[in-house]
């Protein structure tokens, strides 16, 4: 009776949103509810965004088939302190951007061509020794993937990356209930 | 606002009181006792002390799944916390409504490893619906009111309130409780109207309906029960409950063809594997009721009726979901059946029935009461025959027995039947008794429990003396875990590892060591005579009842095993060569 479609069994990631109650614990109970019934986390990001009303956004990229997502949203949904829950990857459009700060040592030829490509990148130089530079980069998690891979060779010593934060596109604000 | 700033342990009582509690299962502690002593200076407010922490959890499951109102336990910090673990993991896996305030260290000391400090908000973050630890007096009340409305509301379950002692001892102001707006939790209650009319479409169409209630049905009241029996005979559909379910639609009537799941009966799992649609009101698909999942109920059209929006879709993929409360949504289904004039086809129906009872007339729960010993089947159904003119209120442990009182007790009414489903918790029936006896000191309440989940919180025997609670305890005595040696029976060829105990305790002396009355039966010509004492004699009762060792729970759908799958009887047994299957684990 139900779909052999194929999509039903193929993992997908998604980035969801949620809107929570900036209280003790909250975070502990949303990655306890991913722990504990077994879903991935691939990135998640949190701080608090509005001080009077005491709300943080949580951004989790998560994978899994579309049964597990379904599952996902409707469990952070039964949680108390979670206002409301948004699929963006399923809800359209969104924008998504992680920032990370990339280390590479280096002198000579190396050092001049991680400039040069932090240049290409966009990437801005926010720390600076004789021998080693601290890049900013921003971007989507493909680009700044990309360019760590592309600093591998030219000395990368060290990387701290935010984890994706992600809103919907157009004018709509993510519904508080 | 209340003009009297109140302490802490006087908000925590009147918070109780005009949340309309009327009794508290709990025990002292050193951070506790400040709430002990304004226990102490009123009456308003009966406190009942186990004899365990346990005890108290599962006596205050006992009281709510037979009154439908929230139990209420308070603990100390530390060991007391931890140990009401396993009674709100209880509580959260069968829903029960449950607000269980803790004790802690002052917060000045939380995090420093204190004397009876446990991280009791952590501890319990996965076993609760919701849990608090209160930092500011100024928020007791709320939080307090709030946990209540939290346990009670979507889909029940247990709340813990974390209490450092300066807040219990601090004062601040009382909120009543109508002041407090619970706005970021609001489950959805009402059914959607357009996925009602679509169910009620593929139902009035269907050849082969069944309907299949569980635990929601009983949580959502005493009315959505009798809307589900008026729906079922409105219908002329066969109806099936699950384990906690039991009560949901009445036991003796026709269109009842039992208990679902591993061990029910033949009629409703083959009901169930071939019905062409399947109305879910209140149950979760669970792995005890579907067996093998891609077999199961293959040739249907399913129909989920939840609270919980999680529970759609979780295990069994349906065709049409509606989130809402089962006697709301019931309500608006009968209403639209009856409106738009559905009928199911009357020659489908007649079909259907025909082959139902063809299922029905293999009688699959029939077993011989020879001469030789005790069948356990036959002194639960006994019992229940014995107290038929009487409204019973039954709760059982885990393990065979549990399943012969499923099988051979039959009910009526909801709220009557109390058991661990979901956790499977040895040692719940005792104290779920207690709770229940509390609840209603002058009905008949009989534990049915076997010599080893009895074992496992015994000492509630001396609550249940201390307080004269008539409670009626039938001990099935076999020496046995009798499930798991049913388990190494058939699937690791009779090897009983560790579930044999060749000496028992004489549960006589132990009943009257706590001073109540003790009975024995070792021969089936006693069994009638020895329950009919155990049921008339004054106060609380043990009948220590020894039965056939090595009897097997049959009709038995083999984890990892479809429906039609199902093993009838020890014929069956031998053909179905079960050691040598794949996937049987007990888990």
């Amino acid at each position: 009776m139900h779909s052999t479609n194929y999509r039903a069994h193929a993992v997908e990631f998604h980035t969801m949103s949620i809107l929570v109650d900036n209280e003790a614990g909250v975070l502990a109970r949303v990655i306890g509810l991913f722990s504990g019934r077994g879903y991935n986390i691939e990135s998640l990001t949190v701080a608090e965004i509005d001080a009077e009303e005491k709300l943080s956004k949580i951004t989790i990229v998560t994978s899994g088939t579309r049964q597990v997502l379904d599952q996902i949203k409707a469990q952070l949904d039964r949680l108390v302190p979670v206002r409301s829950v948004s699929d963006l990857t399923e809800n359209g459009d969104s924008v998504e951007r992680e920032l990370a700060l990339v280390k590479v040592a280096g002198s000579g030829d190396k050092r001049v061509e991680a400039l040069r490509i932090a240049d290409i990148f966009r990437a801005r130089a926010v720390d600076s020794t004789q021998d080693s530079f601290v890049f900013e980069i921003v971007g989507k998690t493909s680009k700044v993937d990309a360019f760590i891979r592309l600093m591998q060779p030219l000395g990368l010593v060290d990387v701290s990356r935010t984890g994706v934060a992600a809103i919907a596109r157009g004018a709509e604000a993510m519904p508080c209930n | 606002m209340s003009s009297q700033p109140m302490s802490g342990a006087e908000i925590i009582l009147t918070a109780l009181k005009d949340q309309g509690v009327d009794v508290v299962f709990g025990y002292p502690g050193g951070v506790t006792l400040p709430i002990y002593d304004e226990i102490y200076k009123q009456n308003a407010l009966r406190h009942i002390l186990p004899r365990h922490e346990q005890g108290a959890m599962h006596a205050a499951e006992g009281y709510a799944r037979s009154t439908g109102r929230p139990g209420v336990v308070l603990v100390t910090s530390g060991p007391g916390a931890t140990n009401t673990v396993t009674g709100l993991t209880d509580a959260m896996m069968d829903s029960i409504p449950l607000v269980c305030l803790c004790g802690q260290v002052p917060t000045a000391l939380i995090g420093n490893d204190a004397f009876q400090e446990a991280d009791t908000t952590g501890i319990t973050r996965h076993c609760t619906k919701h849990n608090y630890l209160v930092k500011d007096v100024g928020d007791l009340a709320r939080v307090l009111h709030e946990a209540f409305y939290v346990a009670t509301h979507g889909r029940p379950g247990p709340v813990v309130v974390d209490l450092p002692k300066d807040v219990i001892t601090g004062f601040g102001a009382y909120m009543a409780p109508g002041k407090v707006h619970m706005k970021r939790y609001s489950p959805r209650t009402k059914g959607d109207k357009a996925g009602i009319e679509e169910a009620l479409k593929i139902l009035s169409k269907a050849r082969k309906p069944l309907f299949y209630a569980g635990g929601g049905v009983i949580n959502a009241g005493p009315e959505a029960t009798q809307r589900l029996t008026e729906l079922v005979r409105e219908t002329g559909a066969p109806c099936t409950l699950t384990l906690m379910g039991l009560g949901a639609y009445p036991a003796t009537d026709r269109q009842y063809v039992g208990m679902c799941g591993m061990h029910g009966t033949y009629e409703a799992n083959m009901a169930m594997h071939d019905c062409d649609v399947m109305v879910n009101i209140g149950a979760r698909f669970d792995d005890r009721v579907t067996g093998r999942l891609d077999a199961f109920a293959p040739n249907s059209r399913k129909i989920h009726v939840d609270i919980d929006p999680s529970s759609i879709n979780k295990n069994v993929m349906v065709d049409v979901a509606i989130v809402g409360d089962a006697g709301l949504v019931l309500e608006d289904m009968l209403a639209i059946w009856k409106s738009r004039q559905y009928k199911l086809s009357d020659k489908a129906l007649k079909d259907w029935w025909k082959q139902i009872d063809g299922w029905r007339s293999k009688r699959c729960l029939d077993y011989e009461q020879g001469d030789d010993g005790i069948k356990p089947q036959h002194a639960i159904q006994r019992v229940y025959e014995l107290t038929r003119d009487r409204d019973v209120y039954v709760t059982t442990d885990v393990g065979q027995h549990q399943m012969w009182a499923a099988q051979y007790m039959l009910f009526d009414r909801p709220n009557r039947w109390m058991t661990s489903g979901g956790l499977g918790t040895m040692g719940y029936g005792l104290p779920a008794a207690m709770g229940a006896q509390i609840a209603h000191p002058d009905k008949l309440v009989v534990c049915v429990t076997s010599e080893m989940s009895f074992q496992m919180n015994l000492q509630e025997l001396a609550t249940i003396r201390e307080h004269n609670l008539p409670v009626k305890i039938l001990l099935c005595n076999n020496a046995f875990m009798g499930m798991v040696r049913q388990w190494q029976e058939l699937f690791y060829e009779n090897r009983y590892s560790q579930s044999f105990m060749e000496r028992q305790p004489d549960f006589v002396s132990v009943a009257e060591a706590f001073g109540m009355t003790g009975l024995r039966a070792d021969a089936p010509s006693e069994v009638d005579d020895a329950i009919r004492r155990m049921i008339e004699t004054d106060g609380p009762v043990l009948l220590d009842m020894h039965v056939v060792k090595e009897e097997n729970v049959f009709p038995m759908i083999p984890a990892g095993a479809a429906h039609n799958e199902m093993i009838l009887g020890p014929a069956d047994e031998e053909e179905a060569d079960l050691a040598g299957g794949n996937g049987m684990v007990l888990a």
